[in-house]
């Protein structure tokens, strides 16, 4: 193996360590796209929300306190949707699992893929709040004029209790906006939402 | 302080003058390797560029002056060669305005300035060096910010979506410069921050090997000038800064062109994070601005006080501090993207930390001059003037810290009042008084003392009479990067438009100046400031030799202090 040395003279010396230092910096600032994403996903920073197993959501204790779920449905301006949520709020005991539904209609006429972004506020719920099946998960598309049903399973954890910031906390608004996805393909129905077509109402 | 040389003889121009000679006009100018012409290059560049980006502020004033649209369809027809501009255009000028006015102003206005001008000239003089440690790489430097400042000016002659010009702020926010702005404009537009960024990395390599390797016998580092001192300490922030920002608008150039989503939610992205890897830059980057302009100030005070600066390693420390420190902070131009509590607080309390260092930068400065023989020569009332006026803009920077009072005054004229306290009015501040103070030494001929401060007093009322009302109207709650404004603004909206007119009229003063010195101005003495001035390039003449230091001056222990 060779050996990377450093040049002799000083000034080559020196100008290459500025180099390196620089081209760190230039490395560090790529590396903050997937260190951002684990994070946010680790720390729940910005009302990031949790994956859960369908196992670890078993595990969890249920408590007789309740808290209330408030729900938000928004549209990128570019994605030609209705996407509403189909409950305004849900009451539900911490520590049990509660589905909620959302509804999407394409309006147009051509089929689209779109993607939802979704975070909770308050923010520092977000590290309490697992979702286990969640239609944000995956990339939904709608044929022209298809509307769907889209479920989400989630919980809110015990130790919510337990974090002086956010043991208080009587309402958490989940709030999801649908954004045309970057890949759009394909005249095929997604395969893993629940396709409940039905008419418009 | 600096130790004086006071018995090293630079040259004897009879002896030296085989070695004095210098390349014909197109080598010497345009394949310079002299760091004293390049310096000079630097300098001509950015005042040419300052005017250009103060030609924009005009029109800026002008528009804003009385509540309307009265002026910007002018300008979209005859800077930006748009035909029958549409109302959206006419707006979108206004855009391209504030964005050229920004990225002029920082990247080729102060940075080449109070960095590649002063710093380039005097920091090899000023340790001792006979030039940078990378002479041809400081040519490279030099012309790609030329070439960045020809990409951002024909970026104005082709569309950038709503109409021709980049319109996307000095910040260039996604998703306003992704999807938000099609077309080659913002791409030229980001180009050219790739060049200026390139070329200062390279110029921040070149001082830090230099200020490290180079110094004369003697020159320890507690012994260097405090002007040396923040040129390194800034060659560490550009370093470290920059290309984080290469790397966030590199991902723009992606998103906009290849189809990446690191900035857009549609793919997985995050808008914000963009915000975060600018700040992160970009915080620093205003230290950049302004620890030069600390430097000279020093230096004058210390001059014209007949002292040495009061509390010299303190002072080169909290120097250290500010940058330290300025690399942690950067959230708090983020106040209101939604952060939560305790993340205010820390990035509340880390940036009120920095007061601390530059109190005791302000303080010594006062303390300096506590007891010294004052001499009230240009370059000292100028830099008296930039220490009230950075004092100024740091009170209201610890307002604007608070993360519950941003949530008010955030992105109002209040936020535009203070940046431009510290930068607009402290940093050019600081470049006139080194300007002041050097070009005597740098062309040889002396300027008019009168005109000087007739210059500044004219200056100085004008950019307050701009400024100042500005917190009014943030207080108010204007909102910043508006063309146009309720009627209830309008009051001081044209204080401030008249304070334009002072500010320019105060230019012509110093062209007049510049004139008058190149005409009919003295020849300057090697030490044309007397006793106080203690640094190595008074021991030089004035101008100095094209080639200084080939033996090198020894700085003697004895003389320190």
């Amino acid at each position: 193996m060779t050996v990377l040395a450093l040049p002799k003279d000083p000034n080559a010396r020196t100008g290459v360590l500025a180099l390196l230092g620089a081209a760190a910096m230039l490395a560090l600032g790529f590396a903050s796209v997937p260190l951002y994403r684990i994070f946010c996903q680790v720390t729940g920073f910005g009302g990031t929300t949790m994956k859960a197993t369908e196992a670890e959501a078993a595990a969890i204790r249920v408590t007789d306190k309740l808290i209330s779920v408030r729900f938000d449905a928004n549209v990128d301006r570019q994605l030609p949707w209705k996407f509403q949520m189909e409950q305004t709020t849900q009451d539900l005991r911490i520590g049990a699992r509660k589905m909620a539904y959302y509804s999407a209609e394409n309006l147009s006429d051509q089929p689209i893929t779109g993607i939802a972004s979704y975070n909770v506020e308050p923010e520092l719920a977000g590290k309490y709040f697992h979702k286990i099946q969640c239609f944000c998960f995956n990339e939904q598309t709608l044929q022209p004029g298809q509307s769907i049903n889209m479920p989400v399973i989630y919980y809110v954890d015990p130790k919510i209790l337990d974090d002086p910031e956010t043991k208080d906390i009587q309402q958490i608004t989940l709030s999801y906006t649908f954004h045309k996805s970057a890949q759009q393909p394909v005249q095929k129905l997604a395969a893993n939402t629940l396709d409940q077509s039905r008419p418009a109402r | 302080m600096a130790t004086t040389a006071e018995h090293f003889q630079a040259h004897d121009d009879a002896a030296h003058h085989d070695h004095d000679h210098k390349p014909a006009f197109f080598a010497r100018w345009f394949m310079s390797t002299n760091h004293k012409d390049i310096g000079t290059l630097y300098l001509i560049f950015a005042i040419f560029a300052g005017l250009i980006g103060g030609a924009f502020s005009g029109i800026m004033r002008l528009e804003l002056a009385a509540p309307g649209i009265q002026y910007l369809g002018w300008a979209a027809e005859h800077l930006f060669m748009m035909k029958d501009p549409s109302f959206d255009q006419t707006l979108h000028v206004w855009n391209v305005l504030i964005t050229a006015h920004g990225l002029i102003m920082v990247f080729f206005m102060v940075m080449p300035a109070i960095i590649g001008g002063f710093g380039n000239w005097f920091v090899p003089i000023m340790i001792g060096a006979p030039d940078m440690a990378f002479p041809r790489m400081n040519n490279i430097s030099f012309w790609l910010t030329v070439a960045g400042f020809i990409s951002l000016m024909l970026s104005a002659f082709v569309p950038g979506g709503t109409g021709n010009g980049a319109g996307i702020g000095w910040t260039a926010y996604a998703p306003l410069s992704t999807y938000g702005a099609t077309g080659p404009a913002v791409d030229f537009a980001i180009f050219s921050l790739h060049l200026a960024g390139a070329a200062s990395i390279m110029g921040a390599i070149n001082f830090i090997t230099t200020i490290f390797n180079m110094r004369a016998p003697g020159m320890t580092l507690h012994k260097m000038p405090l002007f040396v001192w923040s040129v390194l300490v800034t060659a560490f922030l550009l370093l470290l800064a920059l290309p984080v920002l290469a790397a966030a608008i590199t991902m723009l150039i992606t998103d906009r062109n290849f189809g990446t989503t690191f900035f857009d939610p549609a793919g997985g992205g995050d808008p914000v994070l963009y915000q975060h890897l600018f700040w992160f830059f970009g915080h620093p980057e205003v230290y950049i601005m302004i620890l030069p302009g600390f430097g000279i100030i020093s230096q004058i005070v210390s001059t014209f006080s007949k002292k040495p600066v009061f509390g010299y390693l303190g002072m080169a420390y909290a120097m250290v501090a500010i940058g330290v420190v300025g690399f942690v902070v950067w959230a708090h131009h983020m106040y209101t993207t939604g952060m939560s509590v305790n993340t205010k607080l820390y990035f509340t309390l880390a940036t009120m930390v920095i007061a601390v260092p530059t109190g005791i930068k302000i303080f010594s400065w006062i303390a300096t001059m506590w007891g010294g023989s004052i001499e009230f020569k240009s370059p000292l009332v100028w830099a008296m003037g930039f220490i009230f006026l950075f004092t100024v803009g740091g009170v209201t920077g610890v307002v604007l810290a608070n993360g519950g009072v941003d949530d008010v005054l955030h992105d109002t004229y209040y936020v535009v009042a203070h940046f431009h306290y510290v930068l607009s009015l402290g940093a050019v501040t600081a470049l006139f008084a080194g300007f002041y103070y050097w070009f005597p030494k740098m062309s040889g001929k002396m300027h008019s003392e009168f005109l000087a401060h007739l210059h500044f007093w004219v200056f100085f009322i004008g950019v307050n009479l701009i400024f100042f009302p500005q917190h009014f109207l943030g207080l108010q709650g204007m909102p910043r990067r508006y063309p146009d404004y309720t009627e209830a603004y309008a009051y001081w909206n044209e204080i401030s438009s008249i304070g334009y007119l002072v500010m320019a009229s105060s230019l012509v003063i110093w062209f007049v100046n510049i004139i008058y010195a190149y005409t009919m101005g003295k020849k300057a003495e090697a030490n044309y400031w007397g006793e106080g001035a203690t640094t190595l390039e008074w021991t030089l003449s004035s101008p100095p030799p094209f080639h200084q230091f080939e033996t090198l001056p020894v700085i003697d222990d004895k003389a320190k202090h």
